[in-house]
């Protein structure tokens, strides 16, 4: 038994998901293996290697890969997939549009999102916008699963010495090309990797009101979130959502601001270790899951909050 | 240009799903159901292109009993051309959707298919990616703005950490997100119109594929529960808690 794990990453840098993902593999238990698909990324392949607990690294490393596009990387990844057991990639936007398409190719059932391993066939994974978790049981002999990263802590980033093995591409495909991509550019930490969030929902009224957010997210070194509210209401991009169908978040702190909490929010949120809501209407539902509560008006309570950090 | 969109009968979202007695699955008993919300932005953005005059047809399929008219009858109304009813009395797995799907659209042979990128029920976001696959056909995931060329589309796809714009070659499968439209709501007189709509419904046990379930769902629980919390009355008050208490500022 053994599982390849397939790395999130920028040409440059591991992405941190990458370390849940493993972690998920070493619950599963065998070798576990890395691959790395790019274009000039010997450096992510080094990372890699030092990733505890790992014995080897794939390097596939060709100007073909450089934007990691569906249908070349599935293919890549199904010409190794009969050495391995499992195959993990972190439940991100890159794993969840190349597994599925691997999956069909290596005609297997996909196990999504999933956050317990129970045994090697079996997972936990939550359902409904994590209204019920379902206990599932897999017959394929492949196990393709995607990992929700908040839910495993990671290993260590260090401490490893796996060998790291290239190998050359393989069933590259013309089907779809880049055209250019637009990365927003912050200095505050990456939303699923902040210990502290700060989010705003609709009462935060405006766009701009949410420079009263970042005030504080830049005295906590927290991200800043939003609900799906917010983002449908203009105020800020979808790269800023939390939620069912936007980010999963699990950070130390999660501080919900001017937030009803719909179910769709609570589906991303609620696995934060502690959560403190600001909400005016102290019936709100987000107060049946945060450990603190207060009912205050934003506005006058973000002035005092940021004073007082 | 054909489009064909897939869609998926799905518990309506306004409901809270609970776990049956036994565990044994999800209790759907008398819940609301509708379409799967990403399934009526993918209607409504094949309608739009009918509309412009990009697309000539649209074809809205979906695999399932035979209750599932009701949101094929839906899609009608939202301006789909006629629908297409593959009927098995089994809950299907991704997997197994997909290669029914695949068999549709070989046999309708359309430039596009544009499907929701995962139903509110299961979580999966899996049919469309599988459907490529098993298709041999270009995929643009998670897709907020589409612009169709001659013999491609050219795609901007939510990504983590931003936005990302790749050209596909026709015929492709493009998985709508959130912000791709803001779909329409049915009129009564084109919900009159729908009803004399061409609907076919074609047997999946005809098709001759394997739809075998590759997983067993052993039980479905409540997720744990939190820990009751408290009210603060002060923004002080609060300070000191996450300080002292909680520990999680210093």
């Amino acid at each position: 038994m053994s599982t390849l794990v397939i790395a999130e990453h920028d040409n440059t840098n591991l992405k941190p998901a990458t370390l849940n993902t493993v972690a998920a593999a070493n619950v599963i238990g065998g070798a576990v293996h890395i691959l790395v698909i790019g274009n000039a990324c010997q450096s992510v392949a080094d990372e890699a290697a030092a990733v505890e607990g790992v014995e080897k690294v794939i390097l596939a490393d060709d100007s073909a890969y450089e934007n990691q596009l569906a249908e070349s990387t599935a293919n890549l990844i199904k010409s190794i997939s009969a050495n391995y057991s499992h195959i993990l990639a972190p439940a991100t936007t890159f794993g969840k549009n190349v597994l599925p398409r691997l999956s069909a190719l290596l005609d297997v059932q996909q196990i999504s999102e999933i956050t317990e391993v129970v045994s090697d066939d079996t997972f936990k994974r939550p359902i409904y916008a994590g209204s019920c978790i379902a206990t599932v049981k897999s017959s394929d002999s492949i196990k393709v699963i995607t990992v929700r990263a908040t839910a495993f802590d990671p290993v260590n980033a260090s401490g490893g010495s796996a060998s790291i093995e290239t190998m050359s591409a393989d069933g590259v495909s013309d089907l779809s090309s880049f055209v250019n991509e637009e990365i927003a550019q912050s200095d505050r930490p990456e939303l699923t990797a902040a210990s502290i969030v700060i989010s705003g929902g609709r009462g935060m009224q405006s766009g701009d009101n949410f420079h009263l957010l970042e005030t504080i997210a830049d005295k906590l070194g927290a991200a800043v979130g939003a609900s799906r509210a917010a983002v449908d209401a203009g105020f800020v991009p979808n790269d800023y959502q939390v939620g069912q169908t936007g980010k999963i978040v699990a950070p130390d702190l999660y501080i919900a601001v001017g937030i009803s909490g719909a179910i769709q929010h609570l589906a991303g949120m609620k696995d934060s270790k502690v959560i403190v809501a600001i909400n005016k209407d102290e019936d709100a539902p987000i107060f049946q899951v945060a450990d603190y509560g207060l009912v205050a008006d934003l506005f006058n309570a973000l002035p005092e909050l940021a004073e007082q950090l | 240009m054909k489009i064909v969109v897939p869609i998926k009968r799905v518990v309506d979202y306004n409901v809270k799903v609970r776990p049956l007695g036994d565990q044994s699955d999800v209790d759907l008993n008398n819940v609301k159901m509708a379409m799967n919300p990403f399934c009526e932005i993918a209607i409504e953005e094949a309608v739009r292109l009918k509309e412009a005059g990009t697309a000539t047809e649209v074809i809205a399929v979906t695999v399932g009993k035979t209750d599932s008219q009701e949101q094929l009858r839906t899609a009608l109304a939202l301006g789909a051309d006629r629908a297409i009813l593959v009927e098995t009395d089994s809950l299907l797995e991704p997997l197994a959707i997909a290669k029914a799907l695949a068999k549709v659209i070989e046999a309708e042979s359309p430039q596009l298919v544009i499907l929701g990128k995962q139903a509110i029920d299961g979580d999966n976001n899996q049919t469309g990616q599988m459907l490529a696959a098993l298709l041999n056909y270009g995929q643009a995931t998670f897709a907020s703005e589409i612009s169709i060329e001659r013999d491609s589309a050219s795609v901007t796809r939510e990504i983590d950490g931003g936005l990302q714009t790749i050209q596909v070659s026709l015929p492709a499968i493009i998985t709508t997100d959130l912000r791709l439209n803001e779909p329409r709501y049915a009129s009564l007189p084109n919900i009159m119109k729908a009803k004399k709509k061409e609907l076919d419904v074609q047997p999946i046990d005809a098709m001759g594929i394997d739809t075998a379930p590759r997983m067993e769902l052993l039980s479905v629980e409540l997720p744990a529960a939190r820990q009751e919390g408290i009210k603060v009355e002060s923004i002080e008050e609060l300070v000191s808690k996450l300080k002292n208490e909680a520990k999680v500022i210093s």
